[in-house]
């Protein structure tokens, strides 16, 4: 699959999926004009490597903040390794938190309750 | 108090308010379009000047709720016209400390047909508690779907259970078919 590269903005986060180098990370800000539009393009590609995934997929979320619409795209995207995860595919969500930000790892927390993927929690700093 | 049609524009609207809070610190004071540059303007401006002086917790709630309130006015603030003028989108945000409080103010004019609504479901949020509010928050984001405008209608729940304090609301009738909702959020210092 052809590698998906967004560059960061001063509101929307940096976007590497790259299949062939099994990396797959979404960080940064963000609270875009209009989120829908942004992370069209995350879940189309997604959707497309769920078909034919690695063997196994870390996908690492290093956010320094996001607003309530960007926490519904996230969720949404999250659904779909969630039903990678129910097609027997092997995902890990690795959720990067500044060790001094409680509410981003609150936030890490309250997405692995509320779904049925294994979470890896590290902080830096 | 009506709407005077005078050069005071929405400040009118909330100032017995702003005089009632005994907070006379004010961080931020802005009248005008909240566009979306004009939202990340304003909400780096007061990131910048928190920055050091305030606690990190503090000023990410600070942050956060001012996102939150201007994107609402962003994308529900109704257009109106005064003296053939039109004037879309307009809102205004006030940002005013103490030493126990910093308090978020934002007014814009919505339409009277959806303040009831607005009105219970800031009353309903006020009633619950943090458990409560998780759960809905968990069950809007599981879902809800993202409107046409944008909002996954998390805003107020998230604004409600990360401050852990009462909203604050009231309307202002325009005319027949508007009003002027004026929303305050309280983030404990």
């Amino acid at each position: 699959m052809e590698t998906l590269r967004i560059e960061a903005t001063d509101d929307s986060p940096q976007v590497l999926l790259d299949q062939e180098d099994n990396q797959f990370e979404i960080s940064g800000k963000s609270l875009p004009e209009d989120v829908v539009d942004f992370y069209q393009p995350v879940m189309d590609w997604l959707k497309e490597y769920r078909k034919k995934p690695n063997a196994k997929t870390e996908f690492n979320l290093k956010m320094i903040y996001f607003n309530t619409a960007s926490s519904k795209q996230i969720m949404d995207i999250l659904m779909i390794f969630e039903e990678m995860v129910e097609e027997g595919h092997e995902v890990v969500i690795r959720w990067h938190s500044k060790k001094s930000d409680e509410d981003m790892q609150e936030a890490g927390q309250e997405y692995e309750e509320m779904l049925d993927i294994p979470f890896e929690h590290l902080t830096y700093d | 108090m009506g709407y005077t049609g005078d050069s005071k524009g929405f400040l009118n609207y909330i100032y017995d308010r702003y005089t009632n809070l005994q907070i006379k610190d004010i961080t931020l004071l802005f009248e005008g379009q909240i566009t979306h540059q004009v939202m990340k303007a304003l909400t780096s401006l007061v990131e910048e000047q928190l920055d050091e002086v305030e606690d990190d917790r503090v000023l990410r709630r600070v942050y956060h709720v001012m996102v939150e309130s201007l994107q609402n006015i962003n994308r529900h603030a109704e257009a109106y016209e005064y003296r053939g003028h039109p004037y879309p989108g307009m809102g205004l945000v006030l940002v005013a400390k103490n030493k126990q409080r910093f308090q978020v103010t934002t007014g814009n004019i919505i339409e009277r047909a959806h303040a009831d609504e607005i009105a219970m479901f800031l009353g309903k949020l006020n009633t619950m508690d943090s458990d409560a509010l998780d759960d809905l928050y968990k069950k809007q984001m599981r879902e809800g779907i993202v409107s046409p405008k944008g909002g996954a209608g998390l805003g107020f729940i998230d604004i409600r259970r990360k401050t852990g304090n009462h909203l604050d609301y009231s309307f202002v009738n325009i005319d027949d078919e508007t009003t002027f909702f004026i929303f305050t959020s309280t983030i404990s210092r």
